[in-house]
């Protein structure tokens, strides 16, 4: 009963290393990875036990990661199963975006513990371990269970509620004239659960696209360093990452024109980005360079524009300030090396720009005023964020499209002329993906809510 | 008392009721010597409450009775005055079938069937104690002190277990429609180790016909084309009666809140916990406030007498409020109540101390069926009584239990939740609560169940036949329909034409062409392609094409949970030792005891981690197991 399905899930730890590993197992897993990487041969031509080199692909011809892939088929894998391990760069947003292109293509996020189970069940991990196997599976799902609980209270809570009582509502009108049709309960027509139904997938689309907001917060803000060459971009980010707790790594890959790095300041996750170097190459490359640097800042949550405080004429770059103002990005205009200047033409270029930051990374000056900058401007993202209901969790979003497709049946079902009875078949469907978020069961809520809203008796 | 042995049976059924009935009858059919008793047996299969079978869910649990052999579809169409399919217009999930019954004439009926039943014996007494012996049913003792011995009891009581009936402020010890309670009995289970517990149920009044002014009222007619209950029934009679609707008015509303002090339900006299989706009137208004109305049905209790049933005003209420409250209905201003209403409260066991076969788990041979488990509904306790008779035979011919899981049969869904689950009030059967109710349809009850009800040796082989030769019917049809090709010629344009559908611009299968929701099998008459078949040939023809994406799906949810069904859990597992649950699934599982991970996933307080545990926990077992074994062939 173990093949049934393709599961995947990260493999190490978050935070401590930096490659994060991606592992799917199940009958699936070569057809699944197939579906995003690129290599040399496909995955299900590749030899069991090899490792190759190739490149992940969005569904829209993005390059997400260079990475290796490891394919093993059963049996001679950790589960028993046909597996497959891509080693992505490290950092919690690749591994992640991995993930959701991994389930669209048709894997199920792992359960906690899963892969150990099934290698047990299969018949690959000793009996003499059995106990532990199960205590693993208790504890992480324990842990998980907090951590999920955690992120449901409040406002994501509510708001998952909200459209499961919506649709309780909607479920037990039909299912009392289902089972109840002499009762003089108002029908619910085909058009009023049509209305209702398309009311609970835009509550749906607004919290799936909240998940956008929700990442803000779970990885970290994204800042990217832009400006002309040689203002010191490299070694402002260097000094930024030497002095805050690194989190992860990321490994600066010579094909890779946008360095990342993960920070911690004041408390807060920071990804920096450094669009070192693209300047600094022969002409194609730089056009290739310019088109990446404009591509971050769009991304980005707030962009560092530094230049050299010594030239600033030289140093102003039109095409980034033109990018931010057009993009209407956030931005903090820095100014370096003040080491190299005197005095009068520091107060006078302060007088020009009284907003921007003064700094040396070289002598280390003004750096404390830059973090405190970037954490003032964190929180109040953080704010504004925390307005939004945010979802931190991919699962959630995961069934929350799950649940939005159910509905989006039941418009078929209506629409092509079936009968409430089916119509409520799909609702029922979306209540229960609902519910596997808040660990409700659609059944006994129905038949609860039948009996608290409607009037029956003989 | 006059100790004596009156006889010895392989087994005994304890009440002849509804469960009775079944239990009664599948023992006996199935070749087992069976006594059943009966406190008075004038009151065989009576109906104290509803004048009528079927209904939601309740009319599929009817046809799922009868594919599997058992005789409550026969006796309803043998004795119905009025039938009707509900929900018509909401889909094949939920129609259902339900009929108006001439209540004296099915008592009589299923007498005589019982009456001639070989193998059967019948007896009027009260049982006042199960015999055992080492946790093993022996026999039973009844009220003259005789005692019949037995290899097997199935207890089928209803609402006999200490009856107490409750109208305002009176009380009294009574069985339903003032027939003897049974007042001893309960205490013998309880000297078992039976666990107890006290519900309440309710009947409405009955007024004399004569009394009514039906010019006031609503009329309800049966269907022009009559569908039988039993797959056996070919020929039925027609309509021979009405129900009538009529409303409370708001001084009916105004009568019951002025007297509500006088309800022993807001007084705390009555103490049994009362089903929710039945309440009495003055329930449903105080709880919903602003209904400035309620339907009452006045249903007809059988040909030969006048008596008047008030479908929606069950009551406790004293007799003088009642009086002024029926007479307070539009039409009824003149009423003649015959029977006054009443609230009755009775023992039943909690049913998680039973095994999904319906035999006690810690008795051995001890089986129960009906109201007793904490149901409510002459069909529900039909469906327990047939499968409670079933495994009671099965099990002294050494047989496994047929046990039916929730993707079966409705049978099987109710049987679940009540074991499995157990239940706060009196459980009534809805179609909401099955998961797969597109395909637990009433249509085909037959396709589902028939061939296990012959296997168990219930169906007979003129049963058996006809399941067989509609069967046939139906796969050579569906071959038929998806290897005809329709071309789009002017005569197939034109017929399209006719009933809105859309052109055809090159070939299509009829099979493809009868998916159009516009289309219906009869219109295929007009170009020649219709052939000559039974109604409900075509039906479940007809079903299978229309809604066959939601069937398909329905069908992959079915595997998935059969899978987990058929993972067994050995019935001796210490679930205090395995370490890797959660305390309060340790207690849980190591009282209810599940028979699969499948059962066990549906216990409150077991989670999807505990099941996972459990998986691994099997898989290790399985494991020294084998490893015994080779040990032992060394």
């Amino acid at each position: 009963m173990m093949t049934e399905d393709t599961i995947a899930g990260i493999s190490t730890a978050v935070g401590q290393s930096g490659i994060s590993i991606i592992r799917i197992s199940g009958p699936e897993a070569f057809s699944i990875a197939d579906g995003v990487f690129k290599g040399k041969e496909s995955v299900k031509l590749q030899p069991s036990q090899t490792i190759r080199y190739g490149k992940i692909y969005r569904d829209n011809g993005d390059l997400l990661d260079e990475v290796l892939l490891a394919k093993m088929a059963a049996p001679r894998s950790y589960t028993r199963e046909d597996v497959v391990e891509i080693s992505c760069h490290g950092g919690y947003t690749i591994a992640r975006a991995l993930l959701d292109l991994l389930y669209q293509k048709g894997a199920r996020p792992a359960e906690p513990g899963e892969f150990t189970k099934r290698a047990f069940l299969n018949g690959r991990i000793d009996l003499t371990q059995a106990e532990a196997v199960m205590d693993i599976i208790q504890a992480r799902t324990e842990r998980v269970s907090k951590v999920a609980a955690r992120q449901l209270e409040g406002a994501l809570s509510d708001k998952i509620n909200g459209m499961r009582e919506r649709l309780i509502a909607l479920l037990a009108n039909i299912e009392v004239n289902l089972d109840y049709p002499e009762y003089d309960a108002e029908e619910v027509t085909l058009s009023q659960a049509y209305e209702e139904t398309t009311a609970v997938i835009e509550e749906l689309n607004r919290l799936i696209e909240s998940f956008r907001y929700g990442k803000v917060l779970r990885e970290g803000l994204e800042v990217v360093i832009a400006g002309r060459p040689n203002v010191g971009k490299s070694s402002l980010m260097n000094r930024l990452a030497r002095k805050n707790k690194s989190i992860v790594t990321d490994i600066p890959g010579t094909t890779r024109d946008v360095v990342e790095e993960y920070v911690n300041i004041k408390g807060i996750p920071v990804k920096l980005m450094d669009t070192a170097g693209v300047h600094q190459t022969e002409d194609y490359v730089e056009q290739l360079g310019v088109e990446r640097t404009l591509k971050a800042i769009d991304e980005a949550d707030l962009v560092i524009i530094l230049e050299d405080a010594a030239r600033p004429e030289e140093s102003f770059d039109p095409t980034v300030n033109e990018k931010v103002c057009s993009a209407n990005k956030p931005f903090i205009r820095v100014f370096n090396k003040i080491d190299l200047m005197s005095q009068e033409h520091l107060s006078e270029l302060k007088k020009a720009n009284p907003q921007a930051l003064f700094l040396s990374v070289s002598e280390d000056k003004g750096i404390e005023a830059l973090e405190e900058s970037i954490f003032a401007f964190a929180s109040e993202n953080r704010q504004d964020a925390d307005n939004q209901v945010l979802i931190t969790n991919t699962r959630h979003e995961l069934q929350l499209k799950k649940a939005r497709d159910q509905l989006s049946a039941a418009l078929e079902a209506i629409n092509g002329g079936m009968t409430l009875d089916m119509v409520a078949l799909d609702l029922k469907g979306a209540l229960e993906e609902l519910g596997r978020i808040t660990g409700h069961h659609a059944d006994e809520d129905v038949v609860h809510a039948i009996f608290s809203r409607f009037c029956l008796g003989k | 008392m006059d100790e004596f042995i009156g006889g010895e049976y392989d087994i005994i059924v304890v009440g002849a009721g509804h469960a009775g009935c079944e239990a009664a009858l599948a023992t006996s059919r199935l070749g087992l010597k069976t006594a059943v008793f009966s406190l008075n047996l004038d009151s065989i299969a009576n109906m104290p409450c509803n004048p009528n079978i079927g209904g939601t869910a309740k009319g599929q649990l009817v046809r799922e009775i009868d594919a599997l052999g058992g005789q409550m579809g026969l006796s309803a169409d043998e004795t119905f005055i009025q039938s009707k399919i509900l929900n018509r217009a909401k889909g094949p999930a939920v129609y259902s079938l339900r009929a108006q019954i001439d209540r004296k004439a099915y008592h009589a009926y299923m007498k005589w069937v019982l009456e001639n039943q070989e193998n059967l014996d019948i007896k009027q007494a009260e049982v006042i104690e199960i015999l055992t012996q080492d946790k093993k049913v022996t026999g039973v003792r009844v009220h003259t002190g005789t005692i019949y011995l037995a290899r097997a009891v199935i207890l089928t009581t209803g609402t006999y277990l200490k009856g107490r009936i409750i109208i305002g402020h009176t009380s009294f010890s009574s069985g339903p429609d003032g027939l003897f309670p049974a007042n001893e009995l309960s205490d013998s289970l309880r000297s078992l180790g039976i666990e107890l517990m006290r519900f309440k149920t309710g009947t409405p009044a009955r007024v004399n016909r004569r009394s009514i002014d039906f010019s006031k009222l609503e009329e309800q007619k049966g269907d022009d084309q009559i569908t039988p209950f039993s797959f056996m029934t070919e020929t039925l009679k027609e309509n021979q009666v009405s129900c009538w609707l009529t409303h409370t008015s708001s001084k009916t509303h105004e009568i019951i809140k002025d007297n509500l002090h006088r309800s022993p339900l807001y007084s705390g006299d009555i103490e049994g916990i009362g089903p929710r989706y039945c309440p009495s009137i003055e329930d449903k208004i105080v709880r919903f406030a602003d209904k400035e109305s309620h339907q009452i049905f006045i249903e007809p209790m059988g040909l030969n007498t006048q008596e008047m049933y008030l479908q929606g005003l069950s009551t406790s209420m004293p007799e003088d409020v009642q009086i002024k409250m029926i007479q307070s209905l539009p039409g009824l201003e003149n009423a003649s109540v015959m029977r006054p209403a009443y609230a009755i409260e009775y023992d039943c066991i909690n049913p998680t101390q039973l095994k999904l076969s319906l035999e006690f788990k810690e008795i051995d041979g001890l089986f129960s069926a009906g109201q007793i488990n904490g149901s409510s509904g002459y069909e529900e306790a039909a469906a327990q009584g047939l499968m409670a008779g079933i495994n009671a035979a099965m099990k002294l011919k050494n047989r496994e239990p047929l046990v039916l899981d929730r993707s079966q049969a409705y049978i099987g869904v109710l049987i679940d939740d009540l074991v499995t689950k157990g239940t706060r009030e009196p459980y009534r059967m809805m179609t909401s609560r099955a998961e797969y109710r597109l395909w637990l349809r009433q249509d085909n009850a037959d396709m589902r169940l028939t061939q296990l009800g012959r296997d168990i040796g219930l169906v007979s082989d003129a049963r058996y036949d006809r399941f067989m030769r509609k069967k046939k019917m139906i796969d050579d049809e569906m071959k038929r329909l998806k290897e005809t090709m329709l071309t789009p010629t002017e005569e197939t344009n034109a017929f399209l034409a006719r009933h809105n559908s859309a052109r055809l611009q090159a070939g299509i299968k009829l099979y493809d062409l009868l998916k159009r929701p516009e289309m219906s099998y009869e219109f295929f008459k007009e170009i020649g392609q219709a052939s000559d078949l039974p109604d409900d040939v075509i039906e479940q023809i007809s079903i299978n094409i229309k809604y066959e994406g939601y069937l398909d799906r329905q069908m992959n949810q079915i595997q998935q949970f059969k899978r987990m069904e058929e993972r067994r859990l050995p019935k001796d597992i210490d679930y205090t030792k395995i370490q890797g649950l959660c305390l309060e699934a340790r207690q849980k599982l190591s009282s209810l005891r599940p028979e699969s991970l499948g059962q066990a996933s549906r216990i409150s307080g077991v989670s999807p981690a505990d099941i996972s545990v459990l998986l691994v926990y099997l898989e290790s077992l399985k494991r020294k197991e084998s490893s015994k074994g080779e040990s032992h062939v060394e």
